[in-house]
């Protein structure tokens, strides 16, 4: 056995090893940390870009070509908006999140950040923090965007609405966490991309109870679609808040995150 | 077993163990014999339904981010994101730490330079768990656990991360590796048990075990087996001396098992010359961990 030269292991530099090095950084850097990497994933991601932007433009300038809208408010954009910024906390927090996490823990991405100092805590810190980041895009792309087309918010609209556009994303990031934490990953992308056509059509998000088929009206209330859906368009259009709705979605937030924290599996 | 001063890994659920700093210990079994499920409880992946563990003095279950930022893991699937390429990966990791193991070091000790713009989910089996293992030093751990460590690896790269883990172990890094390789626990471990079936069937130094089941006094050191084909039914316990164990396996073929000196072998030889017997065969083999191996947990496979 030959010996290693000196400094051949760390070059000029105090040799590493163990030591009273070995501290784990602030909680609060690490949680930071793991956001800003994960929403750059999420941001580098083309199918998750299409979802998140692209499809929800798409869906706002098709809902004001249409006459789906009329009659609903002052105009067909200032209806549609409200509808599509929750279609947005949607594809983040619920399918785009969810296939993330379900892949991250085919992988054993989870496994193995949980053995760091992030710990398990962390990571889903991290993941929320990521979930608000790219909403937060979101909200200005697609409110420049309405602005241009001729969108009037109602101005009291915006602080119940921003608000609860956070809590339409908690409950969001709690399903998707559900999903991705107890099936293959290959189904919670199914599941999580049919949900969002199924809800984003008939889940009273972007169309509301009124135009939906009779069936469909007595139940989109009670979802976490329907209820995101029409908080924000009370919000927006009235600049009034739904106690109704946001009872709806903390509801959905606690069942949903507390099923997630029993049942997840990590591996 | 020595005093450990509180500076050890317990783990008691049918088997009992305990790695030191400043040592590689391994886990030797077959697949399925439990030696991930053992390590994964002490890093606190899994949790256990009974007995105890210690690591660095606390419980993994319930310990937080200060005993995981002493802690380096290397899982057995590597557990790394298939889009996130290798140097923005390990930096990221590395501000998880107040004092990491400088990236650029890490890259290029572990040779990551040479495939640092190709994306985790193309590197070959070899690169992935390269850049595994430095996830896992990053943080500049006391204690390292690897789970397979040699899965895919080339030789070069075999060679290059052997020899990195014989220096953390010199620098006092205390390493805790699973391995089905007899070669990986012969080249690289101070101390080895042998888990079977969720048992551990058998421990001790490479060299102890070695001489397992030998008669007392054979020694530790110079084991050597001698194969030979001859005749059947030959019976050497006046040729050779008490400490080598003589083997019929099949009839005509023998295996001469101890501290064998040439002395042993001119006594044989001139037994056979005075008898006229010519081997069909011969030959000299060093005695294997994986003889020793197969002698314990059985020749099954399972």
């Amino acid at each position: 056995m030959t010996s290693v030269p000196a400094g051949a292991l760390a070059g000029n530099a105090p040799p590493p090893g163990p030591g009273p090095g070995s501290a784990p950084a602030p909680l609060l850097r690490r949680i930071l940390l793991q956001g800003k990497y994960e929403t750059v994933t999420m941001l580098r991601n083309g199918e998750q870009l299409i979802l998140a932007i692209v499809l929800p433009l798409l869906a706002m300038v098709g809902l004001t070509v249409t006459p789906l809208l009329d009659g609903l408010g002052s105009s067909r954009i200032n209806v549609a908006v409200p509808g599509i910024l929750a279609l947005c906390a949607m594809s983040t927090a619920f399918t785009g999140q969810g296939i993330s996490t379900g892949f991250d823990r085919r992988y054993g991405v989870l496994r193995f950040l949980s053995t760091t100092p992030l710990g398990r805590t962390g990571l889903i810190a991290g993941k929320v923090l990521a979930v608000l980041a790219v909403l937060f895009l979101q909200v200005l792309v697609v409110s420049a965007v309405a602005l241009m087309l001729g969108w009037q918010p109602d101005p009291l609209g915006w602080l119940p609405g921003l608000a609860l556009l956070v809590l339409g994303a908690a409950s969001f990031t709690a399903l998707g966490l559900l999903v991705a934490g107890t099936v293959r990953p290959e189904a919670t992308l199914a599941i999580t991309n049919l949900l969002w056509i199924l809800l984003g059509a008939l889940g009273g998000i972007v169309i509301p109870a009124e135009r939906l088929p009779a069936p469909a009206q007595a139940v989109v209330h009670f979802l976490p679609s329907g209820a995101l859906g029409q908080a924000l368009r009370d919000a927006f259009l009235d600049g009034t808040v739904n106690a109704g709705a946001v009872i709806v979605l903390l509801l959905w937030t606690a069942v949903a995150g507390g099923a997630a924290t029993r049942w997840f599996k990590w591996n | 077993m020595p005093a450990l001063d509180g500076k050890m890994l317990r783990v008691v659920s049918g088997l009992s163990l305990c790695a030191e700093r400043g040592q590689v210990t391994a886990l030797l079994g077959a697949n399925g014999a439990g030696k991930t499920t053992t390590i994964e409880c002490a890093q606190g992946l899994q949790k256990r339904t009974a007995g105890s563990i210690s690591l660095l003095g606390q419980d993994p279950d319930t310990a937080g981010a200060g005993l995981r930022a002493r802690v380096g893991v290397m899982l057995q699937d590597g557990g790394l994101p298939p889009s996130a390429r290798p140097i923005p990966l390990l930096r990221h990791i590395a501000g998880m730490y107040q004092d990491p193991w400088p990236v650029d070091e890490l890259i290029t000790r572990l040779g990551i330079d040479a495939f640092s713009r190709t994306s985790v989910r193309r590197l070959s089996g070899g690169q992935k768990q390269r850049l595994a293992l430095a996830a896992a030093l990053v943080g500049n751990p006391e204690v390292l656990f690897l789970d397979e460590p040699s899965a895919g690896l080339d030789p070069q790269s075999r060679q290059m991360v052997f020899e990195l883990i014989s220096e953390l172990r010199n620098r006092g890094m205390g390493i805790i590796l699973t391995t089905h390789l007899m070669d990986d626990a012969q080249r690289l471990a101070d101390y080895v048990y042998i888990i079977d079936a969720g048992r551990n069937v058998a421990e001790g130094t490479v060299a102890q075990l070695l001489a397992h089941q030998l008669p007392a006094g054979a020694g530790e050191q110079h084991i050597r087996t001698l194969l030979f084909e001859t005749r059947p039914g030959l019976d050497f316990t006046d040729v050779l001396p008490d400490g080598v164990v003589v083997t019929e396996a099949r009839a005509g073929s023998y295996a001469a098992t101890g501290a064998l000196t040439p002395s042993d072998l001119a006594a044989l030889t001139a037994w056979w010359a005075a008898r006229g017997i010519m081997p069909s065969s011969l030959s000299l083999e060093a005695r294997s961990l994986e003889d020793v191996f197969l002698d314990i947990s059985g020749r099954e496979i399972r």
